[in-house]
């Protein structure tokens, strides 16, 4: 059966084909379109920086950048402003933190992965990820009502012995502490870390895991000479991301840190970080000087975060180097 | 016989040595007797889900000798080998009816651990898949460290060097050991992963397409590393190839997919006749290129 049909000559439709090259196409419009939002979002971020950098001249002609990093007081009323209690906070609460959700998370993630039922792991995987969900201000007033006056006995026996010969673990234990500023965004970091280690392990390629189950390897075989070690670079980014989210969580730290403006030995004591300090002083900041340092407070922030990033992404290069190398 | 089928209840340990069945004066083509019979396969129906991809096969894997699964593509060779030594029910809603004797053991039978049996019938896979963070040594040590065979590190050595020989690949790789597995050529890899496989002194070694990803020159290394180790083993290989197939093993299996969409065995004997006398018309169309 042949069909007649009205075709345009083959020599046509090359010169039709070759002839559109001076019309505005979808493709011009839709670079300009990604082209304009990449330009926004670089100036809006450029003249963020600018900006800060330059509000913290004042503050930087009167301690020196030095001087304001290392600098252990912070009294506004005497217009003295360091920023090492903040610091200190940020770093010694993000390191409680990662401590605590890392080995939760991980096990959330092979749970979810490698040992529950298909039927039983989406709705686990749900459930962790609506934690996500959960406001920051909750997660504060949760804090303070409930889980403060939760750890506090625990705190208290454990510096009741051995906080004895720890400092980092001494009494006494009002409550509000980096601690349980670091319990908390353990809590709201948990379900970053366990959805993108969840994703890496699931990514595991089937022909791994068949040949560790045909070798007569058993699933934590799997688990340890496969899933973990091919995994271990977007672990590695996982960490990087909860980490992220760590040192700048604000509101819910706030809330259970106990806003005290010194450095403290032990994690139970009372502290501040340079994201909750910002937002609790800001709107009272009068003294002279007073609002440039809490800005140069969040520029401090940034740094910490960018050098955070920057360090992960150097790990993660190596990391890639020696895969590459094995490969 | 009753042995080999296990029905008189007694539990052979899969754990034994291999057994040393070296006959070299008899065709390997041919089949003797019950002896002869390293895997009893009996009524066996393999599922995914409620979907039947093999039906009703029943065959005796010849020890000692290369068997090869040939048949159109869809026709259950991979399914039917991977039953053999229990990974096809890694796969979510995969069953199997029916029985698997070795050794005088269904291995489908309820006392029977699948990672043991997986100890005892090794498999090598379609694509080569050392393991990519492991060292070349580390990767042929991997088996014997997840079933606690090999304790200190001069064992270890030897039983790397001894299973890099065996699987004829010991002189292009023994300077360098640290490296990582999957630098080397597929060809290597495909051979790096038999070595692994033969850490575990298994007695039987099923091969799902060793080949497909390899060179003609890599294909032939293997092939003749097949030879080699077929006076230790029993080798089952499935294969779309049918040269290989009439090059290398002693008997031959032809299965075929029918109005169900479910593979069946059309039929086994020595290779030398599937390929010349094929017994069916089935096979012969398949042979001469008919069809599949």
């Amino acid at each position: 059966m042949t069909v007649h049909r009205e075709t345009p000559s083959s020599e046509s439709l090359v010169r039709q084909d070759l002839r559109r090259g001076r019309r505005i196409t979808g493709d011009t419009l839709f670079r300009l379109a990604c082209g304009s939002a990449v330009v926004v979002a670089l100036a809006v971020i450029g003249l963020m920086v600018y900006d800060s950098v330059t509000t913290t001249f004042p503050v930087v002609r009167q301690f020196g950048i030095w001087g304001f990093v290392t600098g252990t007081r912070w009294a506004p009323s005497f217009a003295i402003y360091g920023a090492l209690p903040f610091i200190y906070g940020t770093i010694l609460t993000s390191v409680i933190a990662i401590v605590l959700a890392v080995p939760i998370a991980l096990g959330i993630a092979l749970m979810v992965t490698e040992v529950l039922p298909a039927r039983l792991a989406g709705p686990v995987a749900i459930l962790v990820d609506l934690l996500a969900a959960v406001p920051s201000v909750v997660w504060g007033l949760w804090g303070l009502l409930v889980l403060v006056p939760f750890l506090r006995p625990i705190e208290k026996a454990i510096a009741g012995s051995a906080g004895q010969v720890i400092p980092f673990l001494a009494p006494p234990t009002p409550g509000p502490s980096y601690f349980a500023a670091g319990v908390i965004v353990a809590f709201m970091i948990i379900p970053i870390i366990a959805a993108v280690t969840r994703e890496v392990f699931a990514a595991t390629p089937r022909l791994q895991r068949e040949a560790v189950l045909a070798l007569g390897g058993t699933r934590w075989d799997v688990i340890r000479d496969v899933v973990i070690p091919i995994g271990r670079t977007g672990l590695l980014a996982a960490v990087i991301l909860g980490l992220g989210r760590a040192i700048g969580e604000t509101i819910a730290v706030t809330l259970v840190i106990g806003n005290a403006p010194k450095i403290a030995a032990s994690i139970f004591a009372p502290g501040f970080t340079l994201a909750s300090v910002i937002a609790n002083e800001f709107n009272e900041a009068t003294e002279t000087l007073h609002p440039e340092a809490l800005i140069s407070l969040g520029v401090v922030l940034l740094a910490i975060a960018v050098l955070i990033n920057g360090v992960g992404l150097l790990i993660r290069r190596r990391f890639e180097l020696a895969a590459g190398r094995a490969r | 016989m009753s042995e080999m089928l296990g029905s008189n209840g007694v539990q052979i340990q899969l754990e034994a040595p291999p057994l040393a069945y070296v006959r070299p004066t008899e065709d390997p083509g041919t089949m003797n007797g019950p002896e002869d019979v390293a895997i009893q396969i009996t009524d066996l129906d393999a599922f995914y889900g409620k979907r039947r991809v093999v039906r009703d096969v029943s065959l005796g894997v010849r020890r000692n000798a290369i068997t090869a699964i040939i048949g159109p593509s869809g026709s259950g060779k991979s399914t039917l080998l991977r039953c053999m030594d229990r990974m096809h029910e890694i796969i979510p809603g995969a069953r199997v009816t029916g029985t698997i004797s070795y050794r005088g053991t269904d291995i489908y039978g309820p006392d029977v651990d699948p990672a043991a049996v997986r100890r005892s019938i090794g498999m090598v896979f379609q694509q080569p898949n050392p393991f990519p963070t492991m060292s070349i040594a580390d990767n042929v040590a991997a088996p014997a460290r997840f079933n606690g065979l090999v304790r200190g590190r001069q064992a270890e050595r030897d039983l790397v060097e001894r299973c890099l020989s065996q699987a004829a690949l010991w002189d292009e790789v023994k300077d360098k050991l640290s490296h990582g597995g999957t630098s080397l050529s597929g060809g290597q890899q495909q051979r790096l992963c038999i070595a692994r496989s033969l850490a575990l002194e298994p007695d039987v070694l099923l091969m799902d397409e060793p080949c497909s990803a390899l060179d003609p020159v890599a294909t032939l290394q293997v092939e003749q590393l097949m030879f080699d180790l077929k006076s230790r083993y029993t080798i089952v290989i499935v294969t779309h190839n049918m040269q290989q197939a009439s090059r290398v093993s002693d008997r031959t299996a032809f299965l075929t997919m029918g109005e169900d969409r479910a593979g069946f065995l059309v039929e086994e004997g020595p290779t030398v006749n599937v390929f010349t006398a094929p017994r069916e018309q089935l096979t012969e169309d398949y042979i001469s290129g008919r069809f599949g």
